[in-house]
């Protein structure tokens, strides 16, 4: 006993205790560290998560500005539908991810729960539609036709419905004002994309895209995307586990987007994409004696610019489609639809994306470039029946010769002969296969000057430039083509082809004779946009002036009140100036006087000597298709062009109809009688539509155009009337572009 | 000195005014250490906070009154200052004695679990309900009775001073008694009150003077046996990634891994000095499961910040530094392996919940000493700050 201390503790004991208080120490110490490291060190960054985890960010989405027309009808408005929507993330947190909530909301709907559960499914590769495409963290919408008992079954029952929103939702909605449905301008929306959302994560505010927004993908909707979107509003709730909403962290109001007034006229609108469906059904019923058969008239298109402005007053393009189908999600099928080769591609806008050789509604730019390289206005020029250059002979339409006669005349008959003569004697002093240093080249040079190979800036996506073959172009289109012209001629064939590759791969680089006249009477590799030809046609009635065309109008808030105004804006003025331009005023209107379009229109009892109105037809050859019509016209106040591929010639395709557009703009009746109390838009509406102070606008009362009443005369043209219109059947093709066939 | 019996000289002294006698030097109230209490008694009450702040939003669990989890607790503390006090009042003497029969009692109770008449909460069958809504979970009882038991049989041979050191066979049967109640603990199963129990018989073991080779050996078997569960694929990879998850919450994302990424969101969001009571965003979103029970701490991290966290673990370092002196204080091998065992408990434990908290260990359904909701645990462990109290008791004056 005597070793046993009073304390009860042994040495050992002792020193263990110490262990033990110092392992206890080092326990706190470290839980201390670490305490340290979680919230000072690391603290930052779980402060983020913790914020990550406990708001939510509920996306109030801006109601998108309207589209309205120069009147104030709305082209694309807004209508609010129920949408119901389903979380994914939500589902997913579920036992059964979902399973059930889903099956009672296809109850509540009353639709099959498989339709339901195959809606919200993501697609891949393997999953068949209907899948869900967009982010899977945005909810996806189930219906948008929700009634409003389905929607309080919904909300009312929430704690059955995890996941489930049902709102109303404001929806594009493409009007059909006035029956137009100005589809290709208005272009449609679509929802951003993931990489979209990812690219914009780290800019604030209306720069900012959140995956449930849409997006301005075609058309006036996407190039003012924009003005139309609004800002998002956000509320930034904090929820808790469950995702319960237990207070909020401030909000950011939705803001609607303002509205765009354009200076379409639904009205116009709605007559000329009529008249070019009826000119293309019209079209269809005519037979083509070179491909013995009716003609296909595959597509068409058609603009009315207010030629003092540039503004677009009405602009189709055929085949169409209906906006509306792009409203809340395209479904794959009929976006396949859309585009495939059996529909033709109606998402096309072929006023300003088609582009075709614009035949003889070319030759006002072949006599201004005559003119200005020095060739007399009064002067008198050979309009034999066919011309021999460069060992082809190029002839007039059904080898028509008529003597000597000047330029005015040329245009009116549209003679082939005359300015193939010019072209060829502009070529010559250009030093033919051997050009000069300073070659003229005041063809290729004046067309570049009414415009011609280059975007005409409108205010629509997409927009193509056209082609003015000259010797740039050909060196490199040369280059680009060379060796596959060179392969198949080294194979020593003996078709057409072939030989046409033996040329090209030999010298295809060069500006032949046959190139130059093919050139003057807008053939060959020439490409126009049916656009660019009504801003040419615009600058021939205002006194020379090249506006850049434009459909928006103004930006006006939702309340009425002007933001800006868009104001025409001229580019330049073309060569013909004063007096030629006097000249070709007078030769213009001698083609619906005396020409080869006045069977369509004096002819047709239009009032030529109240409302003056000029044209030129075109009947433009493709490789390999039936000919391309084309009428380009102009009035005091208007320039008026249709072009049908594959539709006949300028006058016979689009005659009927362009005269018929210009009676409803007029108020012409079919007697030639004019009544203005009828007219759809006797001048360009000039104003802006007035607002009401809930920023609707103020809409005229005014009749509406009723087809088929006094306007649609569907008198067959008679074949024998039919006079000169330009065929070029004597065109030898060219070898450059392999435009044209060997029809001679 | 001699022993010194506080109750002669407090029936027979001079009589003299009751806060007089209460406040002299031989009082024994002074021979209580205050210390200690008033730690003990400042971490309930920051606890009864904590827990208040976790619950007041539940609604499923607090019926609608967000003060029920705060009542509760508060009640629980009151029984647990209660229960220490009586264990002051009995004496060690008086209680060493008694132990056999607290053991029994703690033994019958663990069985009683494992009898149609013990519940199953958290996968855990750990509970008995009484009706209403009291229940006990006997296991945090088992702690005391292996410390009890243990100290009994170990310090036997030695108070009597028959020998210098626990023998073997006192080593042995000491085993035994811990082993009993482990084992059913371990049916229950309750795997995170087993763990406590080892490391206390380690610390028992430690504390009680037995030859090295008996805490060695039990820290080798120990080691060598969660090896071969390990290695011998006794466990599915389930299993482990549900253990590991404390280091990777991404191994087990649905189940512990989510409450240790969440509660580490909780604590690492408070910063220097937490959100504020009842405002931390993770406690009021109730992100955090457990939140009143094993992972309170979450709540001190979120809203008092580093600095009430920091806190809790120096009152909890108050407690443990009182104990430890206390441990070398003691008179009897019998005090010294009592305090040692408690404070062993105490610190594994509190290491092992905020350790699970912060992310440095494997989450295991044990609750923070003092803090936790929990009627047993607030229990047990005031029971134990009464032992500690009365083997301080014990001392003479002056030390």
């Amino acid at each position: 006993m005597s070793n046993i201390p009073e304390t009860g503790r042994t040495r050992r004991v002792t020193i263990r205790l110490v262990v033990l208080q110092v392992l206890v120490l080092s326990l706190l110490a470290t839980l201390g560290g670490r305490l340290w490291y979680l919230q000072i060190r690391n603290g930052k960054e779980f402060t983020e998560k913790a914020q990550g985890n406990h708001i939510r960010e509920v996306v109030e989405p801006a109601v998108r500005g309207e589209i309205l027309d120069a009147s104030g009808r709305i082209l694309a408005g807004n209508e609010t539908k129920l949408v119901v929507s389903v979380s994914r993330t939500a589902l997913l947190q579920q036992k059964d991810k979902g399973k059930a909530v889903l099956t009672r909301l296809a109850e509540v709907l009353g639709v099959p729960a498989d339709e339901v559960r195959n809606k919200v499914r993501l697609c891949d590769a393997k999953t068949p539609q209907p899948c869900w495409n967009g982010s899977p963290y945005q909810p996806i919408p189930v219906t948008q036709q929700a009634t409003t008992q389905q929607a309080m079954q919904i909300m009312e029952r929430r704690e059955d419905f995890p996941g489930v929103t049902a709102q109303p939702t404001a929806l594009r909605r493409y009007t059909n004002a006035e029956g137009a449905s100005a589809a290709q301008i208005l272009g449609y929306l679509s929802p951003v994309t993931d990489e979209e959302v990812t690219k914009t994560a780290d800019k604030a505010g209306r720069e900012r895209r959140l995956p449930s927004d849409q997006i301005g993908r075609a058309g006036l909707e996407s190039v003012y995307d924009d003005d139309l979107r609004g800002t998002t509003g956000v509320d930034r709730l904090e929820v808790d586990n469950l995702g319960r909403v237990i207070g909020s962290a401030g909000n950011t109001p939705a803001q609607s987007g303002n509205n765009l007034v354009t200076s379409i006229d639904a009205r116009v609108q709605k007559v000329v994409e009529d008249q070019l469906a009826q000119a293309m059904a019209e079209a269809r019923k005519v037979y083509d004696k070179e491909t013995s058969r009716n003609y296909i008239a595959d597509s068409g298109a058609a603009v009315v610019m207010d030629v003092h402005t540039g503004r677009i007053v009405a602009m189709a393009s055929a085949p169409t489609y209906d906006p509306n189908l792009w409203v809340g999600g395209i479904s794959a099928k009929d976006y396949e639809a859309l585009n495939s080769k059996d529909s033709n591609y109606p998402l096309i806008n072929r006023a300003i994306q088609g582009q075709s050789a614009p035949g003889s509604t070319f030759k006002v730019i072949s006599t201004t470039a005559a003119v200005q390289a020095g060739y007399d206005l009064n002067g008198h020029y050979p309009c034999p029946k066919s011309l021999t250059i460069g060992g082809r002979e190029f002839k007039n339409f059904e080898s028509e010769s008529f003597g000597d006669i000047s330029l005015e005349k040329a245009l009116e008959v549209s003679c082939d002969t005359v300015f193939y003569g010019l072209a060829y004697d502009q070529w010559m002093k250009d030093g033919g296969l051997k050009p000069k240093k300073d070659a003229q080249d005041w063809f290729f040079k004046t067309a570049h000057e009414f415009g011609l190979g280059a975007k005409t800036g409108i205010d629509l996506p997409g927009e193509v430039a056209g082609r003015v073959p000259d010797r740039q172009w050909k060196q490199a289109y040369y280059d680009a083509m060379k060796d596959s012209w060179c392969e198949q001629a080294a194979k020593g064939g003996h078709e057409y082809a072939d030989e046409i590759a033996r040329e090209n791969c030999a010298d295809g680089n060069q500006m032949r004779a046959g190139d130059m006249v093919n050139f003057a009477i807008g053939q060959g590799d020439t490409l126009v946009t049916p656009l660019q030809m009504a801003r040419i046609y615009s600058a021939l009635a205002n006194g020379g002036t090249l506006y850049r065309p434009t459909i928006g109008k103004a930006v006006v808030s939702p309340d009425g009140t002007l933001v800006r105004d868009i104001a025409p804006h001229e580019d330049g003025k073309i060569p013909a100036q004063g007096k030629l331009l006097e000249y070709i005023d007078q030769a213009t209107a001698g083609v619906i006087t005396s020409g080869t379009a006045a069977w369509k229109f004096t002819g047709a009892g239009w009032p030529q000597g109240k409302i003056e109105l000029h044209a030129k037809t075109g009947t433009a050859e493709v490789a390999g298709k039936q000919t391309t019509s084309w009428l380009t016209t102009y009035s005091n106040d208007y320039a008026v062009v249709m072009t049908i591929s594959q539709g006949g010639t300028g006058s016979g395709g689009s005659g009927d109809s362009v005269r018929r557009i210009y009676q409803a703009l007029y108020g012409v009746d079919d007697k030639g009688n004019i009544d203005n109390g009828k007219a759809l838009l006797p001048k360009p509406q000039a104003e802006l539509p007035k607002f009401n102070p809930d920023g609707t606008a103020i809409v005229p009362t005014t009749f509406s155009y009723e087809p088929g009443a006094t306007f649609l005369d569907p008198a067959p043209p008679a074949q024998a009337d039919q006079p000169a219109s330009v065929l070029l059947a004597a065109v030898a093709p060219t070898r450059g572009g392999g435009y044209g066939r060997g029809r001679a | 000195m001699t022993p010194y019996d506080s109750y002669r000289s407090f029936r027979f002294g001079p009589r003299k005014s009751s806060l007089a006698r209460a406040l002299a030097k031989d009082s024994p109230l002074r021979r209580l250490d205050w210390i200690m209490i008033l730690a003990a008694l400042a971490l309930s009450l920051v606890g009864s906070l904590l827990v208040w702040s976790a619950t007041r939003g539940r609604d499923s669990l607090t019926h609608g009154d967000p003060q029920y989890f705060l009542y509760r607790h508060l009640t629980n503390l009151v029984i647990g200052i209660g229960l220490c006090v009586a264990v002051i009042l009995l004496g060690t003497r008086r209680l060493r004695t008694a132990v056999p029969f607290v053991y029994l009692a703690v033994i019958l109770l663990l069985f009683a679990v494992l009898s149609p008449l013990g519940s199953t909460i958290n996968g855990a069958h750990s509970w008995i309900q009484f009706g209403g809504g009291f229940s006990i979970q006997p296991a945090e009882f088992a702690k005391l009775a292996i410390v009890l038991g243990m100290a009994v049989v170990l310090s036997s041979r030695v108070d009597t001073g028959e020998r210098e050191f626990p023998p073997t066979r006192s080593v042995l049967q000491s085993l035994g008694v811990a082993a009993f109640p482990m084992a059913v603990v371990m049916l229950m199963p309750d795997l995170g009150s087993v763990m406590v129990m080892v490391v206390t018989v380690l610390g028992v073991l430690l504390a009680s003077g037995a030859a090295n080779r008996w805490v060695v050996g039990l820290l080798a078997g120990g080691t060598a046996g969660a090896l071969a569960i390990w290695k011998l694929g006794v466990l599915s990879q389930y299993q482990i990634d549900r253990f590991a998850a404390f280091a990777n919450p991404a191994l087990d994302p649905a189940g512990v891994g989510y409450n240790t990424a969440q509660a580490r969101i909780a604590i690492g969001s408070g910063g220097l000095t937490g959100m504020g009571l009842f405002h931390g965003t993770q406690t009021t979103g109730q992100f955090v499961p457990e939140q009143q029970t094993d992972f309170v701490f979450s709540v001190a991290g979120e809203e008092l910040g580093f600095a009430g966290g920091l806190l809790m673990i120096g009152l909890l370092g108050v407690i443990l530094w009182r104990a430890c002196r206390i441990a070398r204080q003691a008179t009897d091998l019998y005090g010294t392996i009592l305090a040692a065992g408690a404070v062993t408990w105490f610190a594994f434990q509190a290491f092992e919940n905020i350790g699970m908290n912060l992310g440095i260990m494997p989450v295991a359904g044990i609750p923070l000493p003092f803090v936790s909701y929990g009627g047993s645990s607030m229990f047990a462990v005031w029971i134990a700050i009464g032992l500690l109290q009365s083997v301080r008791s014990q001392r003479p004056i002056g030390i």
